[in-house]
């Protein structure tokens, strides 16, 4: 009982630093941050499913969340036909031999007994296959980034509703998961912390490079939404006349309206996925899984398939991680690859689940919406501070200036420090594993 | 002729930039192997720490300029700051091992909780740096910029390929070796490294024999400082100094260190030139040299890039993958904790 109450006052207070926000700042601001909390709390739930059900350490975050966001650009925007009429299939051929390539040389390293004759061969097959790759795959890139570059120059989508793109960006990154599970599971767990936080550099490189893709650093905006635009909002009589009964001015009102709706739609993700996630914890699947966390040795002695489990749930995590990618991408309504940084995707939700309490759902909750709210609200209580502390100094001076400019980098050292008292002061977080 | 002029594109525009790069990056995993080695987790502020002790160098630097003193022979003035680097950055670690890490040593924490301990400090350092010297670029290399110029090359030899030694690459090789044959002489041959060859390979045991593991630790922590802010200089120099970059470096840092077999100097001293020269051939443009080696008829078309160079990241990663697969303690024997 008591803990409900804590818990339940402990939500209440970052509801209430919310509504301050509301209040004290503007409606919109607040709005901004729960939504963006709602988008958070989901990557939290994910990371603390791999983190605190399992005990694996993934810090390569920021990939399956960039995953996801170019799910929702391979989905919602409409296909450019001459780019695939120009190349389409020759990329998709290109593509298409790849794959080949290294099913081959892997089959031939499977069947082969071990020798010089199958090194010489797995080898020949991959060095040679990434030249056919190539060789296939190169003109049809140059046709497709060719088509009207400065508007297209890439293969465009499927023109699907973009609520769509959210299972499929849990499922792209359910995909690239299952690739570097496998490869990387069994690794030792800071090798598996290298080898995630180098794909993540690796999909957003590919994501910056490959233009026919989406369009690489020339970014895709426009995507398509969920809900109405502002300006349609606008010149609907019916929306006017409900506006003016609330008191709002019409601009304010849509503006509201509109972030409302995602707020509505995001959280209703979260709570099916917190719902599932607590059912999954209370299961015997979820018991399994902390058992194996807690010892190792000792669930593979009774029987439990601890790589196989290990894969499960870091497919899962990711996944989840790619549907709030997807999500966030749906929200911003563009797809930047250059604005992926590790520390505010990877590290950031780190902070936000350690923070929370791993290993209990409510808690990863909890120190999504609380960090990112902090994450916001350091740059401009940085810059208050300053100020206060500068307001003595002169008109112009140099001291004075670079302080007032360095304010912005506060966040990062504010998140640091607070990492490091939970983890020395409480290392089991805000809510703690039961 | 033609295959001189190869040789010398190729050393011009592959092997000089890949040693230079390769020993920034072996002294750079030297010290995450020292850290591993002793202290036995995975440091994820080392790029950080380098950044720190490359700004507290450039610091100094521009101060020794504005009172006008310099080295001669055209050395850079960064070269004089290097020590007060050094010691700003040696304050900062043994400030954060006090402040951070010692209680998770004493309480015997696992790995796992250093790692994301480290983790914070990453965090903080990185606001630190951004805050004191900004998030942009800082140029602070001065003196001679050349050793030997292309054009100077071209003169004196008449070949038509021209062959650059900038100072910078210079000054890092040599510091290089002398800070690797220091490191070593200091681990084989002084007490205080035999206590901490010991330390390493077996805690309880050196523990048993009298060894101090507050000093193992402590000198650890400068010796990984000096390493760090060298490393750290030494690229600042060679490229530019920009936090972004060293965080980014961490990446074929771990790479090199892992590569070597964690825990070994000289695994991490060869996974660092492994790292290096891969990066630099797969995403070298080999048409030049190529066309100079090949017969006229076989010259080739494009540009003979295996990948473009903003791929060097997935190289040091694929690399790292294999040897996991294959050898998991590393090319030399690392130490799996």
């Amino acid at each position: 009982m008591k803990e409900t109450v804590r818990n339940t006052a402990l939500f209440a207070f970052v509801a209430f630093l919310i509504v301050l926000t509301g209040v004290m700042q503007s409606w919109n601001t607040a709005l901004l941050i729960l939504n963006m909390g709602l988008i958070s709390a989901i990557m939290a739930l994910g990371v603390n499913l791999q983190w605190g059900f399992a005990g694996l350490f993934n810090v390569g975050v920021m990939g399956f969340v960039a995953l996801g966001g170019l799910a929702a650009v391979l989905v919602s925007m409409p296909p450019t036909n001459e780019a695939w009429a120009a190349g389409g299939i020759r990329v998709l051929a290109g593509l298409l031999a790849g794959a080949g390539v290294v099913v081959a040389a892997i089959l031939v390293h499977r069947r082969m007994k071990p020798s010089r004759l199958r090194a010489l061969l797995t080898l020949i097959i991959l060095v040679g296959g990434f030249f056919l790759y190539r060789e296939v795959f190169d003109p049809g890139v140059d046709a497709v980034e060719d088509v009207d570059p400065a508007a297209t120059g890439y293969l465009g989508g499927l023109g699907l509703p973009i609520l769509v793109a959210w299972p499929v960006g849990g499922l792209l990154a359910a995909g690239a998961a299952w690739i570097i599970g496998k490869a990387a599971l069994g690794l030792r767990s800071d090798y598996l912390a290298i080898a995630t936080l180098g794909i993540a550099e690796i999909i957003l490189a590919m994501m910056k490079n490959e233009d026919w893709l989406a369009r690489g650093v020339k970014n895709v905006v426009g995507l398509p939404r969920p809900v109405p635009y502002e300006v349609d909002l606008q010149q609907s009589a019916d929306f006017l006349e409900r506006a003016e009964r609330l008191g709002l001015d019409p601009v304010t009102a849509s503006s509201l309206f509109v972030k409302l709706s995602y707020s509505i739609l995001f959280a209703a993700v979260l709570i099916l996925i917190l719902v599932l996630a607590q059912m999954a914890l209370k299961s015997p699947w979820g018991r399994m899984m902390r058992a194996i966390r807690d010892n190792e040795t000792a669930a593979r002695a009774m029987g439990k398939n601890v790589t196989a489990r290990h894969l499960q749930i870091f497919i899962l995590g990711s996944a989840i991680c790619g549907l709030a990618g997807a999500m966030m991408t749906t929200l911003d309504g563009q797809l930047t690859p250059t604005s992926y940084q590790p520390l505010r995707f990877t590290f950031l939700i780190w902070v936000m689940v350690i923070v929370g309490g791993s290993g209990n759902n409510l808690g990863a909750v909890l120190g999504g919406f609380l960090i990112w709210f902090l994450w916001v609200q350091v740059e401009p209580m940085g810059l208050f501070l300053m100020e206060a502390i500068t307001a003595s100094l002169p008109e112009g001076s140099a001291i004075k200036a670079h302080l007032l400019e360095s304010a912005a980098h506060m966040r990062l050292f504010t998140m640091g420090i607070i990492l490091i008292l939970v983890l020395r002061f409480s290392p089991r977080g805000l809510i703690p594993e039961r | 002729m033609d295959f001189l002029n190869a040789i010398v594109a190729l050393s011009n525009f592959v092997l000089i930039p890949a040693i230079a790069y390769g020993s920034q990056l072996a002294l750079g995993a030297l010290g995450v192997t020292l850290i591993y080695g002793i202290l036995r987790f995975s440091n994820f502020a080392h790029g950080d720490t380098m950044a720190f002790g490359t700004m507290v160098t450039i610091l100094a630097t521009w101060w020794l300029q504005s009172i006008g003193v310099g080295l001669p022979f055209g050395l850079p003035t960064a070269l004089l700051a290097l020590p007060i680097g050094i010691a700003g950055c040696a304050l900062l670690v043994l400030g954060t091992d006090k402040a951070v890490y010692q209680f998770y040593r004493v309480q015997k924490a696992k790995p796992v909780i250093l790692v994301i301990v480290s983790i914070g400090v990453m965090f903080v350092l990185n606001g630190l740096v951004r805050f004191v010297i900004g998030p942009g670029d800082q140029r602070f290399a001065d003196g001679e910029r050349f050793i030997i110029s292309a054009r100077g090359f071209r003169d004196m030899t008449g070949l038509r390929e021209g062959l650059a030694l900038k100072t910078s690459q210079g000054i890092t090789v040599i510091t290089a070796v002398v800070v690797v044959v220091f490191l070593f002489w200091f681990l084989n041959r002084t007490r205080t490294g035999k206590s901490m060859r010991a330390y390493s390979d077996n805690e309880a045991l050196a523990l048993l024999s009298g060894i101090n593991p507050d000093r193992v630790v402590m000198v650890t922590w400068l010796l990984v400082a000096a390493l760090a802010t060298i490393a750290g200089t030494l690229y600042g120099l060679d490229k530019s100094f920009k936090p972004f970059t060293y965080f980014q470096l961490l990446l074929p840092i771990f790479a090199a260190a892992i590569v070597g077999g964690l825990g070994n100097p000289i695994g991490a001293i060869a996974g660092g030139f492994v790292i290096a020269f891969s990066e630099v051939f797969i995403t070298y443009a080999w048409k030049k040299v190529l066309g100079y080696i090949l017969p006229e008829n076989l010259e080739p078309v494009g540009l003979v890039q295996l990948l473009s160079t903003d791929y060097k990241f997935a190289v040091s990663f694929v690399i790292l993958l294999i040897v996991l697969l294959f050898k998991p303690t590393g090319l030399f024997k690392g130490k799996a904790v």
